[in-house]
């Protein structure tokens, strides 16, 4: 027989100003199977907790609703103090007199009377409730760290370094993702190689990581603590065991024509290449699709040369599977190029080029050499117009957000063209300078103050070519509106930052949610910025929405800091609600019907086939079975399972119809 | 073939020459035009500055006209009109209430089952085929294909060429023999309605477009739109004072430039009419390739 006890808290006056909570309190003490019911001002406080463990002891309560504020809020707190008290913390549910009739209501007879339904629908459910217990499962302590930029390298040397063991994953051919591009950096323009590339040797020597680079993920299964990751390792066409790094093949390739990735298409690389000299592993890849030999079936030169021997044409992708307890996502982002700006001219100017193009420009290492000069024909441009938000902040151009790093970087840009090019001129249309952080906008106003940048507040409606000048049309809406044309020798556009090529796929390969942009949706915008939705799947760095190194760097840490929390325990303890499939006794075994819909629906891949066999091993029946260590509980199996046999823990659809029948048919 | 057709106000008054040339060449490629009967005024810029009911309720009823006269394909080689008649047939389309009421006002029923064509969608679809067969000569010159506003805008209704930039008239053009120059003011403003209330503003508008094209070698501005052609044309003197120089360039209809490549009298296309005279000669002969190629087809985004 239930022996329910309520207690109903005033919440200072949060609730009791509104709600008459002695009188609440009086008719709830005449619900059947209620056996204790008081008000008190705090309930969550060390006395009002000490009150409800006194009164579960003293009345030998099976179940305790407490009328406070949200669950979200303090049903942690008060199933900690029922479970002190003995009883099963499952045993204790929350009526929401706060959110859901305080806050929102006037003081009257009807919000009384809501209060005391609430309390009275809680009541009827947990007199059904089950004593339930924690699940838990054990934690393989390798992290997976899917992509190599500077995210990605600084959650792999936290993890590694707090004694764990790091597989890092990165697409390309080496580590450094767009930081490597980069020329200085913002606000202490320190060059960006100079700060990544000894990271970067530290992740290759470090003997916590393990490193595979021109490798993509190819699946992910299992759950927190659990996954096994199945990884293709792209054909390099080399050995890396018995590569050195010389470079001798590299030089000798007589097929040198093609565009450079790295360089933005501003130079040419061979078809065997290193993407760049600081590259990590300094290991080359054929590029199969340019390459000579895979071509025509002749030349073979880079073997020929190879004193190592490890040039192997006939190496085949391999697929290597890992297994893994924690994952971090840290796969960076892309930037819009100059031909999706039909106004600028779809991209057919050659000297309106974007941001990471002018990066590569500025760099030491680019295919200038730091001199500042127009891919059209080699020349100083003398007046050069940086247009920011270029893309961003546009709904007719489907990104609505900013892109956050454009006004810092269009500032820097600014600078070191005139740093560069002392008797240019350097203009830039902006919407509005954004220069939050530190240090921030006093980088913007040397650019202004020191470095003579001509900022004009306006948007470049058109640039067009004419007589070998771009002549870029803008308006200046601080001078009235008025049109402003500028006979500009280079324009760069601040191009807006958007999800990285195969983030899509990404996200359905490790099932977490994104958003319309195709950004990576963290699981709580403000309390959970590193964590995904998905128990494990962590988020760091540029790949979750537009953000800069020390933002990018910072959040690395924190997932660091996620996982290495998760490896301290040798075991998960995880909250047991979650959905399961009735089990009756044979011959019927279960109301499922095997129909498996509910797979179809389970968001979490968490529902699997369990076959029954009788003792000679003949099937019998195929049940629905849910791995209690994916499901999140979502409930969608749920509402879809025609035979009603899957409840979720907690929630069941007896205890829920209680609540309704509660209200109802009183 | 029979098509249905939509002359509208300009072509029957002040850009006769458009009408005559369309009409030229419809009937040396064997189609039939079929003017709407009874068609009324499109409302153009005046309805839809007023009254939106008016605006929606006059194109509507020239659209229910249309169909009532078993036209499925209608010509509207204005691109006001067709701007109008594209703006009408989406709302209607779009918004169940409002057909029902303007199908009230009109007291008829459009059913929405038309397709209304630009003078170049007309082309693309019915003429560039058979220029080929057809074509006597070459028109060897360099031109500026000027789009102007109402033909591309707003994409979102008319679902036609890419509003920047567009390209489907240089199609046409190249096919033609010309060299079509890559230019800046293809889609500016030309000071359309203001051609008879601020000639001024006309000249400055106008003028940048003329200056830019001649600038870059044109030899001949092509438009399909004859509030571009008038202000293009007749407003010349203004555009030559705004630039302080004098400009013989002549702006022609694409529809004429198609006549002359087909050896049409010129006359019988109007050329007669400009303002600007049209002193273009010495078309090459064309002779028809001998190799198959694929017809040059429209780069639509």
């Amino acid at each position: 027989m239930a022996r329910i006890g309520v207690f109903i808290c005033h919440c200072g006056e949060n609730i009791s100003a509104t709600v008459d909570c002695s009188k609440v309190a009086q008719v709830a003490a005449t619900f059947p199977g209620v056996v204790h019911s008081v008000d008190y001002k705090y309930m969550c406080s060390d006395p009002g907790q000490t009150l409800v463990g006194n009164a579960i002891k003293e009345h030998n309560l099976t179940g305790v609703v407490v009328s406070a504020c949200s669950p979200r809020m303090h049903e942690p707190t008060f199933r900690r103090a029922c479970a002190e008290a003995g009883l099963n913390p499952y045993q204790c549910e929350m009526a929401n007199l706060r959110e859901h009739c305080s806050w929102v209501h006037e003081r009257n007879e009807k919000t009384d009377d809501k209060a005391i339904d609430l309390v009275r629908m809680l009541v009827e459910k947990v007199k059904r409730n089950n004593s339930l217990q924690p699940i838990k499962v054990p934690v393989t302590k390798t992290a997976l760290v899917i992509g190599g930029g500077v995210a990605g390298i600084q959650a792999a040397l936290d993890i590694a370094n707090a004694g764990h063991k790091v597989i890092m994953v990165e697409r390309e051919p080496s580590i450094g993702g767009h930081m490597s591009q980069l020329s200085e950096t913002f606000p202490t323009l320190d060059c960006s190689q100079c700060i990544l590339t000894p990271r970067m040797v530290e992740v290759a020597q470090n003997p916590n990581i393990k490193l595979y680079t021109y490798a993509e993920i190819e699946s992910v299964e299992g759950f927190v603590g659990n996954f096994t990751v199945k990884i293709r390792k792209k054909a390099k066409s080399i050995d890396e065991s018995k590569c050195n790094g010389c470079g001798l093949c590299t030089t000798k390739c007589p097929n040198k024509k093609n565009p450079n990735e790295f360089e933005l298409g501003m130079a040419k690389r061979p078809a065997i290449y290193v993407p760049f000299p600081q590259a990590v592993p300094n290991i080359p890849v054929i590029d199969k699709t340019q390459c000579t030999y895979y071509k025509t079936g002749k030349c073979k030169i880079c073997e020929k040369v190879c004193q190592a021997n490890a040039i192997q044409f006939d190496q085949q992708d391999e697929i290597i599977e890992v297994p893994v307890g924690a994952i971090a996502i840290c796969t960076g982002f892309d930037i819009k190029k100059a031909d999706f700006f039909p106004e600028y001219g779809y991209g057919k100017h050659k000297d309106i080029i974007d941001g990471l193009q002018f990066e590569r420009l500025a760099s030491a290492s680019g295919p200038t050499a730091g001199e500042i000069r127009r891919p059209s024909d080699g020349q100083i441009p003398k007046k050069i117009v940086f247009v920011a938000c270029a893309g961003s902040r546009d709904p007719a151009k489907g990104i609505e957000y900013c892109s956050k790093i454009c006004c810092m970087y269009t500032a820097k840009h600014a600078i070191l063209y005139k740093h560069k090019v002392h008797d240019g001129t350097a203009y830039i249309f902006y919407m509005d300078i954004r220069a939050a952080g530190k240090n921030y906008d006093e980088f913007t106003r040397r650019a202004i103050e020191e470095d003579d940048a001509k900022y004009i507040r306006g948007r470049v409606s058109k640039i067009y070519e004419r007589d070998g000048k771009l002549i870029v049309v803008g308006a200046d809406t601080l001078m009235g509106a008025q049109t402003v044309e500028i006979e500009a020798d280079m324009v760069v556009l601040a191009t807006a930052g958007v999800a990285n090529q195969g983030a899509e796929k990404l996200a359905q390969i490790l099932h977490v949610s994104y958003d319309q942009h195709k950004f990576f949706s963290e699981a709580h915008p403000k309390l959970k910025p590193v964590e995904t939705n998905t128990a494990g799947i962590y988020l760091a760095g540029a790949c979750q929405s537009p953000k800069d190194i020390p933002e990018s760097v910072a959040a690395a840490s924190g997932v660091a800091g996620k996982i290495s929390c998760l490896f301290s325990n040798s075991e998960l303890t995880r909250e047991p609600l979650i959905a399961v499939v009735d089990r009756t006794a044979p011959p019927q075994y279960s109301s499922c019907t095997g129909c498996f819909m509910c797979q179809s629906v389970c968001p979490y891949n968490a529902i699997e086939r369990e076959e029954i066999n009788d003792r000679n091993g003949n099937l019998v029946k195929q049940l629905a079975f849910i791995n209690p260590g994916l499901c999140q509980g979502c409930g969608t199996c749920v509402a879809v399972c025609k035979s009603k046999s899957i409840d979720i823990e907690g929630y069941t659809n007896l205890q829920m119809y209680s609540e309704v029948d509660a209200l109802l048919n009183f | 073939m029979k098509l249905g057709f939509y002359p509208g106000c300009s072509l029957e008054g002040a850009s006769r020459e458009y009408n005559e040339s369309v009409m030229a060449i419809a009937e040396e490629m064997g189609i039939e035009l079929v003017s709407i009967p009874d068609w009324n005024c499109c409302g153009a810029t005046a309805a839809h500055n007023l009254d939106k009911e008016l605006s929606l309720s006059l194109p509507a009823r020239n659209l229910a006209l249309a169909e009532e006269a078993g036209l499925t394909v209608l010509v509207v080689p204005c691109a006001a009109c067709y701007s109008r008649f594209c703006a009408t047939q989406h709302e209607l389309m779009h918004d169940e209430n409002l057909h029902k009421k303007i199908n009230g006002i009109i007291e008829k029923e459009y059913k929405g089952n038309l397709r209304i064509l630009n003078v170049i969608q007309f082309i693309d679809e019915f003429i560039i085929d058979k220029l080929d067969d057809k074509m006597k000569f070459e028109f060897n010159k360099k031109v500026a294909c000027y789009y102007g506003c109402l033909l591309v805008r707003p994409n979102k209704v008319l679902d036609f060429d890419r509003t920047e930039d567009p390209q489907t008239m240089d199609v046409v053009m190249k096919k033609l023999g010309a060299d079509s120059i890559d230019w800046a003011y293809k889609t500016e403003c030309c000071g359309a309605g203001f051609s008879v209330s601020f000639t001024e503003t006309v000249g400055r508008l106008s003028g940048q477009i003329v200056e830019d094209a001649e600038h870059r070698g044109a030899e001949a501005m092509i438009v399909a739109c004859p509030m571009c052609h008038s202000n293009l044309d007749m407003r010349r003197p203004e555009i030559n004072k705004y630039n302080k120089k004098k400009s013989d360039m002549p702006v022609i209809y694409i529809t004429q430039a198609i006549g002359l490549a087909l050896g049409i009298d010129r006359n019988k296309l109007g050329l007669q009419r400009h303002f600007v005279p049209v002193k273009l000669k010495d078309f090459k002969p064309y002779t028809k390739k001998t190799e198959v190629e694929n017809p040059q087809k429209m780069e639509v985004e």
